[in-house]
Formats: structure tokens, C-alpha cells, sequence
């Protein structure tokens, strides 16, 4: 029943937290750091709500233990915008209006984020096939999967030297 | 998941002593182990972290073969493009695991220890006669993968035993592997069945050795000897291929459950094996 | 309130509606700072949770909480003991009426356990852990009951049944003896066996559909504080924080000026959040304890104990003439209520024949409780079952007469003038323009390959209005605020703010659009029904014309002339009338500033209760493609037309389109409620209830119509729901054309096409 002590980095910041015993990442993010952008949908790895990426790899925050952050460098929804100023897939939702009810939206950005850190440019099918872990039940997907391929292309047109 | 204590040893021999505690769990991505604990499907205890025992992350080549950690990500395997190059089958099936998320956590190892019928990487990997190299407090030994699961979530794992590495065996020549499921949707769904073949071609071009798996259609991965001997000394020709359909048919032994019927299972498993099998048997034609 | 806007303006006019601003909300949402109903914290705070019955139907013989209550931070333990046993008492809803009793019956079970996962108690406790344990020691002793689902099982005379006060309402006789089926409700016009002997061809069949979720993302969560003095507060997501006010106060034998009910940002609904499960429940907790209480459900919850909407049967008979002209129609419906009375039968009913002009039909509902989840409201209640049974219906028929099927449904189209079939005469409606829309458009002649298939279907809608109140004040600097009642599910406070700004003269940025809590606004009815843009965004709209008149007041005592010597043009007052002020002009900002000196703060608050919710139409297309060794649909494309009155923010009403679609899709493809043979939930989660993802389906292009509502300020009509009416026929309706093969019983999984071809 011991605690864990967890030293992690969060966004770029260092943090620190006692670990309940089978406390989640996302547990740990919510309760313990406020960060409450990442969201719980299922709390079994189905909706992709609590989507974060973990030492540069895509996971669900609430398959996580806690404690298995210790040491590792993890990202999420808050760290995205860059002070003020919003990543582009962060304008692109909005200007697309690829978010209704918004609480699906925190892991489908940082998932999008992800692919396009591995795929600038990524067909269609593959956005839609690398989002399928990210449930969306008010949009029907089609807006965010344009903002996301529309982001892309401002991202790649961004990195072409003028 | 109240009372469960957490530890992360930093060798194999560690990680053997921790398990032999009562109720001790391996944690390797957890996607199936974090999903069990909250469902309080598994009594509370220790989670032993893998992941910080020195090999069990990464993918290494030795004597031709491949050596991947019990706790290699899905994402891991699938961007290692030699082994996709040699094991295309063993990678598609283990990189259809869940979201691109689990994937980011899952393993080929966790896969296989949870014992589920359903497992995708596991008919690919009995398939390909991968081995898997287990560590216990009286030492190592190394079994096939088809000898962990003994049943639906039992293996064959002593107290303190733990999967530390799957061995994928050197490639002959004119030899390929493929891995197809059937699923509702189009992703995210476990397999309603699952069938994984190897082939291994002569000069030729006729089927010299096969092997051909079958997933979610019996309490452990069903291994089809008709089904392959169907294939063998054919060209996967549609003679064959219907042969083989009735062989991987009769060999299934499914219930009806949630995810579909016993005669649904049965009948896909024949349409998948005709569809990997040709799958397969093309990539190896392309192989000399 | 007439001066500015007394009939739809014309598009051209309109500077702000019709334009796609970026919502007020995006960057909280966009940013992780929104929040949702379980982001919200006091300090404090306790962990509430529920203990549930693990049996479909039980009654409860004793429950023992001793144990639980001596369990180091537990705070508090109740059951329905801790609550008054309410007498029955129907609350008239946003586009349903629910009984009291039944909703505080559901949120704890009395006497009876009547579906798995039904709350019998509930805990309050420092700790997860110790609230856990605390659930694990309260002793429950049950008497397991025979159980009954599946909806004809529970109509049966010998079925075990759930209530045993419950006689059937609406018969002709009343009934002697106690039964399953809580009502008939029955429509007819016209002689149906005389229309059945005109008719040339006739089509008949029995249609079924399973129990779906609303399947929001957000599961429920709510933070309940009870203060010493007896005033309670409560944040939660909900539809309506009038509804939550008013349930509390009911279940919990309260005044609703002693309960502040302040809303969340909401993570979907669909109709799914418009009744109470943990408010209640939480205030309870917080009055035991003496200190604030927090309840989050998880998604096993979500599944097992609230929603769904009904799984039913739909029994179809249709007589046409040779040349597609309907001459009869005879429709029975029988639909799921779950544990407690009040499926969305009597809707089904009502719209099963709506987009039809048929002399003779008889349209007869059944609403029978079942030991399942009490349904809730889903996205047009009622509505896509009915019409899967008779578009599907309609399809048989187009081919036994071998017509085109958007010919026939042309054929016998309601109009403007036609007498619907629920009633009223339809005005202003643009039904055949979503045919035409869909008949012309480039995917009805697109060639289709091997295994593929088309289908066309169509959809109904009545849209509500209702009660709704709206604020708006200008700010200091001629900016202004909108306060409403009504949570935004969907991007409603940019319509909001778009309609305030347009009557302003403002740009849209300049207009904050807030959702006030329950002390802040005055009534408003739930977001639901489609009714927030048409009602709610009336009330907006009406309150800034009130401004506009007190601007312009303003305006001519500063020049001294007669108000009708001002105009309000573009956010400014012009002084049309003659003398040395002619010409001259304030704005908003000016007049904003100089506000002390002609009367105080600018301010204007309308409430009313909106009549004239134009309905909704929409024809939809679907092609799909079969596997016919694996039975796999896959949806290749997808065109919805849809009458919208005007678009007010044109993005966010092709959204609710795909939104809609989607879950029609879903509907009709994977998701079911699964039951085991003791009534228990078998697929409680995401893994094996299957909602669309993201690679399931193509882009769904949306098609607006705008027939304006001329009795809406912009003409707008409700837009949420009738995009989820049509799919689930137009899917199996493009199977049928793909294979040859009827498939009648929803979901279209790959095991029945697959067992459906193989019989072929």
C-alpha cells in the first residue's frame, strides 16, 4: 500500500507526485497535476479521451500506471498551443469546425499531433486508420479528418524554405 | 485497483523473485493487465514493471533470426523494417493489435501471456514456429509459443516465470507469412477470427513446408495440420485452396459468444485461410 | 418586439448569419481548459459512489450498510430510505413527459431491482479506495425474480411482470389485469381495409431493431454541495440545468430556490443527458456527510444504467397502385421502455408516416417495460425505428413495382397545404426539395461496381420550440453579453452570438455568449428537441431588438427628435429625421459610453415560449459494399439532403448532418445491446459496443436546403435530429441492392449477412 514517489516531465516542466498504488497516468495528470485537458472516457483504452504521448510514442493515459511515469517525458494538451499561440491543428479544428460537444478534441489533437510527427503527409485512409482509437461520436469524423489533412499541408508548406 | 503495489526491477533475475510473490502480476504494456485490474476481473497484487530489465525492450538479430523484448511496443515491431522484411505476417498481425495508442504500449509478449483465443499476433507467431524464452527463479528456458496457453487466460507460466523474449528463427529462402482476422469494424474490435500461414516454397515454386494457425476459433490458438498439408506440394492453386478451406474449417472447435457464431467462426476461418494463403504464398513467390 | 426583424430576412441582407465564425468556446476546447462536469473540483470534496444490482430483476429483501459505514473514511451510506417515496406525478420535458416516481425509482431502486446495473445504494467516502470498499461491504440480500427483455417476451400474458400496478393505458376496455405494456397509443385516418383492396401491390413486413446508446463520450459527473443553512449547489453536464433543478427538488422533497444548479461544459448528450442519475444521489451523499460530493460514472455505468433508446418491433404493411400512388398503410410498434414506462412509442408513431400523403392507415404503438435501462431520449426519439421499418418497407415496394425509389417517394410526398398524418397541416416545408436535391446530384447516377449496392431513404422530424429565456447587455464599451439557459452540446453559443450581433450591428467577435446557471437566467426548457436555435436564439434575438429600440431611444433624447427620427443601421442610430441633428450618427460604443447620462446600463432580457418550429425533412443516399464471403459492409459513400430553414452558422449544421449520419450508421451496421441468458449486460464498454471509428466511415457530404421558417427571426429550423432518421434504412436498403437479400433485424453484422446469403 506504499506510495510511489514519481519525478516526471510534464510539457517540458519537471513534476512531482505521490503515486496512489494502481493509480493511472491519467489519474496522476487529472488529480494530482490539474492538468484536466485529458479526459476519461472508458478508462479502458477504447476512446483515446486521455490520449498523451509518453516518452514520443501515442498512448492512452489510462492504461498507465502512474508510478510507470517515473522518469519519462510525457506531453499533453496543455503543452500544445505554444503560450498563446495555438498549434496549427489547434487553428485548423477551429477554423473547420471539427469539434462539436470538444471533449473528444483534446485526444484527437494530440493524436493527430503524433501522426503528423511520424507522417507529414498523410493520405486520407491513413489519418483515418491511425485516429480509429480516437471515438468522436458527435462529428462523424469528416471535419477532423480535413482539419487534420489541412493542417498537414500548412505544416508541410511552413517547413519549405522560401 | 486499490491495493497494488508497484516495482520496477532492473534485471531478469529481480523480476523472477518479485513474480514468485503471491498474486504477483508482470506488466509489460499493461493494455490487457490495467484493463483486467480495473475491471477487478484479477486479484489485487503486485505489478512487477518489466521494462526496465536490460533486453526487454527492443529488437535485436541473432543467427539469422530475429530476438524481440517481451515489452517491444507494437509501433516498435512495426517500424523495424527488417523484420517486416522477413516476417511481414508476424508484424501485420501483432501492428493490428488495437489503436495506434495500444500500440504504443502493447507487446508481442503480453499478447501472448494474457491467453486470450483471440490474440492477434499469436496464430502469426505459431505460424512462423517462434519460440519465446522464459525466465524463473530456478533459471531459463526457451518453448514454443503454442505451449504457453493452456486454456482461455491460463498459461503454462510457473509462480516467478515471465516471458522475457520471443525468438523469430532465421528465414529460408522462397518463404513468406501473412496474418488476415475478421472483424466488425474495421479496426478496434478483437478478432472474431484470425488466421496466420507460412509458407515455404521449393525451386519450383510448389509448397514445400506449410503451417497454418487459426485464432478465436477454439480455448487456445488452433494449429491446422490438414489445413497446411492441403497446401503442400500445390502451387495454391484453387484446388488447394479449397482443400484448405474445408481442412481449416474442421479444424475449428468454436463456441458462439458476443463477437459472433460458432458456424460464423467456422465459416470465415475457411475464407480467411484461402485469402492469407495466397497472400503469403505471392509474397514468397517474390522472394527467391 | 417587431421593429427590426418581423420575417426572415432575405440572405443577402445578413452580415453575420450564414458566415462560419470560429465558435466562442474553440480555443478552451482546442486548449484542454473547457470544463467538463468531472474537471470541476471543491475543496474538501469527497468520492461518491454507487453500489448497483447485479440482477435484471430481484427484489430486494434487506440491505445492510453497518459495515460500510464503520469503514475509515466513509462519510456517508444511503438507499431509497434516505429519500421521500414520491407519489406519482408526470413533469411535462423537452420533447417527453416523465414521471417523478419513476425517475427517483431509477435513480435508486425501493423495493425492486429491476435491470442489472439498477442503484440500490450509494457511498461517499475520502478515498476511491474507501468508497470501493465501502460498496464491496454493504450486504445486499436479493430475491432473484424471472427476468424479461426482449420486447413481444415482456407483451406475452404470462411474462414476469415488472410492475405489478401497471395496467395498460389507451385500450378501449380498461384492462382487468396487471401487464408489461404500459400503453397503446393508436393513429388512424381514412378506411384501411378499403385501401388495401385499391391497391395493386402490397408489401408486408416485420422489422427489428436492438437497444442502442446515445454513446456520448463524457460519461456522467456532477459535484453536489449541501450547505448548513439547506441551499445545495450543483455543477453538472447535463442538458439542462433547469431540468436538473427541477428533478432534485422533486426527488429530494426540496424547494428549487434552495438548489444552484450551474452546468458544465457538456461532453455530448443527444438526449441522453436529459434526465438526473447522479444529482440526486450526490446531494443526498452531501446533506449525510457535510461536505461536498463528487460522482463520475464509468463507462460500464454509462452502458449498464443509463440511455439507451429501445430495441423494438416494427410490423409494416403497405398497399400501393400501379403507379406508386400509397392507398394504405397498417404499422405496429412496439418499442422497449426499459425498467420504467415512457419509450419514445408514441413519437415512432407519429412519424412513421410523416414524409407520406396516405389516405388510409392505422399507425398503433405499444410501450412495454422490459428489465432493462430505463431508455432516454436519443436523438429524434422514436423516429429512426418506426422509419427503418417503413423506409425499408418503402424500398420492397419500389422494387415489386419496379419504380425508382426516390420516384416513389416523390410520388407521394406531403406538400405544403397536406394534412400531416400526425395532425397538422404542414406550411412552409421543404421535403420535396431534399428529393430533388438528392435525385439530381452527381452520386444517385454514379456507377457502382460488383457487391455494391445504392439505397435511399428518408427521414422526419417535428422540432420543438418551447419556454427559453435570453439576456443581453452591452457592455460598457458597446461590446456585449448573451447570457442563455441553455447548454451549448453542439456550437449553439456561436449561433447565439451570431444572431445578437447581427440585430447589433456588431461583428461577432465582440458578442460573449455565456450559459448562466440556473440563479443567473430565468427558465429555459433542455437543450433538446432541436429547439435551442429556433427558441432560445428567438428570446436572443428578441432581446437585442429590445436593445436596438432602447438605443434608438436613446439616440433621438440625445438629439432631440421623435424615436421614428432613428434608424439603427450597422451598429450605429442615424438620424433620419430633418434638422441640424439630420444625418448625424452614434454608435454602439458611443452610446455605450454616455450610457449614465440617458437612462443607466444597457440591458434587455426576453423570455417567451417560441411557437413555430418548422420540421425537419432530409432524403439521404448510401452505397456500401458487401464481402459476400466475410458479410463486411462498408459504407463507400454517403449524401445527405436536408431541409435547414436558413443555416444561422452553416459548419456547425453540416456537423450535426455528419453527426447524425454517423450514428444512424452505427446504429445500423454494430451497435446492439448484447444480454446474457440471466439479463445481464455482456458488452458494457467501447471494445464490443461498437460506435463508428474514424476508418469505418467515408466524408458524408451534406446538402442544405434552406426554406426558411418565416416564423423564426432568420428563418432557422431545428437541424440536430432528423439527420439520424434516415441511415439505418438507407444502409440496409443499399444492402438489399447489394445482395439481393432483405435484411430485416438491425444491427447489419457480418454474421447475419453472412448467414443471410448463405440461405439465399
Amino acid at each position: 500500500m506504499s506510495r510511489n514517489h514519481v519525478s516526471a516531465t510534464v510539457n517540458g516542466d519537471p513534476v512531482e507526485f505521490l503515486s496512489h498504488p494502481g493509480a493511472t497516468l491519467l489519474d496522476a495528470l487529472r488529480d494530482d497535476l490539474g492538468l484536466t485537458g485529458s479526459k476519461e472516457g472508458c478508462g479502458s483504452g477504447d476512446c483515446g479521451a486521455c490520449s498523451v504521448i509518453l516518452d514520443g510514442r501515442l498512448v492512452c493515459s489510462c492504461l498507465v500506471l502512474a508510478a510507470e511515469a517515473q522518469g519519462r517525458r510525457i506531453e499533453t494538451i496543455e503543452g500544445m498551443a505554444d503560450g498563446a499561440t495555438l498549434h496549427p491543428l489547434q487553428q485548423k479544428f477551429l477554423e473547420h469546425a471539427a469539434l462539436q460537444c470538444g471533449f473528444c478534441t483534446p485526444g484527437l489533437l494530440v493524436a493527430a499531433k503524433a501522426l503528423l510527427e511520424v507522417n507529414p503527409d498523410p493520405s486520407e485512409s491513413e489519418t483515418r486508420y491511425w485516429l480509429a482509437g480516437n471515438l468522436c461520436r458527435c462529428t462523424g469524423y469528416d471535419k477532423v479528418i480535413r482539419a487534420v489533412m489541412d493542417a498537414a499541408a500548412d505544416m508541410r508548406q511552413a517547413r519549405v524554405p522560401a | 485497483m486499490s491495493h497494488i503495489d508497484y516495482m520496477a526491477p532492473a534485471s531478469a533475475e529481480e523480476a523472477a523473485t518479485a513474480l514468485a510473490a503471491h498474486g504477483a502480476r508482470a506488466l509489460g504494456g499493461g493494455t490487457d493487465l490495467l484493463v483486467q485490474l480495473r475491471a477487478g476481473r484479477l486479484p489485487p497484487g503486485p505489478i512487477v514493471d518489466l521494462k526496465r530489465i536490460p533486453g526487454a525492450i527492443g529488437i535485436r538479430r541473432e543467427g539469422g533470426g530475429f530476438i524481440i523484448g517481451a515489452a517491444t511496443p507494437g509501433m516498435a515491431i512495426g517500424e523495424n523494417e527488417a523484420l517486416a522484411a522477413a516476417w511481414p505476417g508476424v508484424v501485420e498481425a501483432t501492428c493490428l493489435i488495437g489503436s495506434t495508442q495500444i500500440q504504443g504500449r502493447a507487446s508481442m509478449a503480453g499478447n501472448l501471456c494474457n491467453a486470450s483465443p483471440a490474440a492477434d499476433s499469436v496464430p502469426a507467431m505459431i505460424a512462423a514456429r517462434a519460440t519465446c524464452v522464459i525466465v524463473g527463479p530456478s533459471g531459463r528456458r526457451t518453448i514454443p509459443v503454442e505451449a504457453i496457453a493452456v486454456g482461455p487466460g491460463r498459461t503454462c507460466l510457473e509462480a516467478g516465470e515471465f516471458v522475457l523474449e520471443i525468438r523469430l528463427p532465421p528465414r529460408p529462402p522462397r518463404s513468406a507469412d501473412a496474418y488476415l482476422r475478421s472483424i466488425p469494424r474495421t479496426e478496434m474490435d478483437i478478432a472474431v477470427v484470425g488466421v496466420g500461414v507460412n509458407l515455404t516454397l521449393d525451386e519450383s515454386g510448389t509448397i514445400a513446408e506449410a503451417r497454418v494457425a487459426i485464432g478465436a476459433v477454439g480455448p487456445t490458438v488452433v494449429i491446422a495440420k490438414d489445413a497446411a498439408a492441403a497446401l503442400v506440394g500445390s502451387k495454391a492453386d484453387d484446388a488447394a485452396l479449397a482443400k484448405l478451406d474445408a481442412a481449416a474449417r474442421a479444424a475449428c472447435r468454436p463456441i458462439s459468444d458476443k463477437r459472433g457464431t460458432a458456424e460464423f467462426r467456422t465459416s470465415i476461418a475457411g475464407v480467411l485461410a484461402r485469402r492469407v494463403a495466397t497472400i503469403a504464398y505471392e509474397r514468397a513467390t517474390s522472394r527467391p | 418586439m417587431s421593429d427590426v426583424l418581423d420575417r426572415p430576412e432575405t440572405a443577402a441582407d445578413l452580415k453575420v448569419v450564414g458566415t462560419r465564425p470560429v465558435r466562442p468556446d474553440g480555443a478552451d476546447k482546442v486548449t484542454g481548459r473547457a470544463t467538463f462536469g468531472a474537471d470541476f473540483a471543491m475543496p474538501g470534496m469527497l468520492v461518491g459512489k454507487i453500489k448497483r444490482s447485479p440482477h435484471a430483476h430481484a427484489r430486494i429483501v434487506s440491505i445492510d450498510t453497518r459495515k460500510a459505514r464503520a469503514i475509515p473514511g466513509v462519510k456517508a451510506v444511503v438507499t431509497a430510505a434516505d429519500f421521500p417515496d414520491l407519489a406519482s406525478e408526470v413533469m411535462e420535458g423537452g420533447e417527453s413527459a416523465s414521471n417523478m416516481r419513476d425517475i427517483a425509482l431509477n435513480c435508486m431502486a425501493r423495493d425492486k431491482a429491476l435491470y442489472d446495473g439498477h442503484a440500490v445504494a450509494a457511498v461517499a467516502a475520502t478515498s476511491s479506495a474507501a468508497a470501493d470498499a465501502a460498496l464491496a461491504a454493504i450486504e445486499v440480500v436479493y430475491e432473484r425474480l424471472p427476468h424479461v427483455i426482449e420486447v413481444e417476451a415482456a407483451m406475452q400474458a404470462d411474462a414476469p411482470l415488472l410492475h405489478a400496478h401497471l395496467f395498460t393505458a389507451g385500450l378501449d376496455t380498461p384492462p382487468a389485469k396487471a401487464s408489461n405494456i404500459a400503453a397503446r397509443n393508436r393513429l388512424a385516418r381514412g378506411d384501411v381495409d378499403a385501401g388495401f383492396m385499391e391497391a395493386d401491390a402490397i408489401v408486408e413486413g416485420r422489422y427489428v431493431t436492438a437497444a442502442v446508446h446515445q454513446g456520448y463520450i463524457e460519461p456522467h459527473a456532477t459535484v453536489a454541495a449541501w450547505g448548513a443553512d439547506g441551499q445545495c449547489q450543483v455543477w453538472s453536464s447535463s442538458q439542462g440545468q433547469f431540468m436538473v433543478r427541477t428533478y432534485c427538488a422533486k426527488v429530494l422533497g426540496l424547494d428549487s430556490s434552495a438548489i444552484r444548479v450551474t452546468p458544465a461544459e457538456i461532453g455530448g448528450g443527444f438526449g441522453g443527458k436529459t434526465t438526473v442519475y447522479l444529482e440526486p444521489l450526490a446531494l443526498a451523499l452531501s446533506r449525510q456527510a457535510g461536505a461536498p460530493v463528487k460522482m463520475v460514472m464509468t463507462r460500464d455505468e454509462v452502458f449498464r444504467a443509463t440511455g439507451p433508446t429501445s430495441g423494438a418491433v416494427i410490423e409494416v404493411k403497405l398497399g400501393a397502385k400501379a403507379d406508386g400512388t400509397l392507398t394504405a398503410a397498417n404499422i405496429v410498434l412496439k418499442y422497449q421502455a426499459g425498467a420504467f414506462p415512457g419509450s419514445p412509442v408514441v413519437p415512432g408513431t407519429m412519424t412513421a408516416l410523416a414524409c407520406y400523403d396516405v389516405a388510409n392507415f392505422e399507425v398503433t404503438g405499444y410501450d412495454v417495460v422490459t428489465n432493462s435501462p430505463k431508455v432516454a431520449a436519443y436523438r429524434a426519439p422514436g423516429a429512426p425505428i418506426s422509419a427503418f421499418g417503413v423506409e425499408s418497407a418503402m424500398d420492397e415496394l419500389a422494387i415489386k413495382l419496379g419504380m425508382d425509389p426516390i420516384a416513389l417517394r416523390e410520388k407521394n410526398a406531403v406538400r405544403d397545404g397536406v394534412k400531416a398524418a400526425y395532425g397538422p397541416t404542414f406550411r412552409d416545408i421543404g421535403y420535396v426539395e431534399t428529393l430533388e436535391a438528392i435525385r439530381d446530384h452527381p452520386h444517385y447516377a454514379a456507377p457502382l461496381g460488383p457487391n455494391q449496392g445504392r439505397g435511399v431513404a428518408v427521414g422526419f422530424w417535428f422540432n420543438v420550440g418551447g419556454e427559453s429565456t435570453a439576456a443581453v447587455h452591452v457592455n460598457e464599451d458597446g461590446t456585449a453579453v448573451v447570457v442563455t439557459g441553455n447548454p451549448d452540446v453542439g456550437g449553439s453559443r456561436a449561433a447565439m452570438a451570431m444572431m445578437a450581433a447581427e440585430v447589433l450591428g456588431l461583428t461577432v467577435d465582440k458578442v460573449r455568449p455565456i450559459v448562466a446557471d440556473t440563479a443567473a437566467i430565468g427558465f429555459s426548457m433542455l437543450t433538446g428537441g432541436s429547439r435551442t436555435t429556433f427558441a432560445t436564439g428567438m428570446a436572443v434575438t428578441q432581446a437585442a431588438q429590445k436593445i436596438v429600440a432602447d438605443l434608438k431611444r436613446r439616440a433621438a433624447s440625445v438629439w432631440e427628435v421623435p424615436i421614428d427620427g432613428v434608424e439603427w443601421l450597422d451598429g450605429s442610430a442615424v438620424c433620419l429625421a430633418p434638422g441640424k441633428t439630420r444625418g448625424a450618427a452614434m454608435t454602439l460604443a458611443e452610446l455605450a459610453a454616455t450610457s449614465a447620462k440617458t437612462g443607466g446600463p444597457i440591458s434587455a432580457s426576453v423570455s417567451l415560449n417560441a411557437q413555430g418550429a418548422g420540421p425537419g425533412f432530409a432524403a439521404h443516399i448510401c452505397d456500401v459494399e458487401v464481402d459476400p464471403e466475410t458479410g463486411h459492409v462498408t459504407i463507400l459513400r454517403y449524401t445527405a439532403a436536408q431541409d435547414v430553414g436558413r443555416a444561422i452558422h452553416p459548419a456547425y449544421v453540416e456537423g450535426q448532418i455528419h453527426g447524425g449520419v454517423a450514428q444512424g450508421i452505427g446504429w445500423a451496421l454494430n451497435e446492439e445491446y448484447v444480454f446474457d441468458a440471466d439479463g445481464r449486460m455482456e458488452n458494457a464498454g467501447f471494445l464490443d459496443y461498437r460506435v463508428p471509428v474514424a476508418s469505418d466511415l467515408p466524408m458524408i457530404e451534406a446538402i442544405m436546403i434552406e426554406v426558411a421558417n418565416p416564423r423564426h427571426p432568420f428563418g432557422a429550423k431545428g437541424v440536430g435530429e432528423v439527420p439520424i432518421v434516415p441511415p439505418l434504412a438507407a444502409v440496409a436498403n443499399a444492402v438489399r441492392r447489394a445482395i439481393g437479400v432483405r435484411m430485416t433485424e438491425l444491427p447489419l453484422s457480418p454474421p447475419k449477412i453472412r448467414a443471410a446469403l448463405d440461405g439465399r
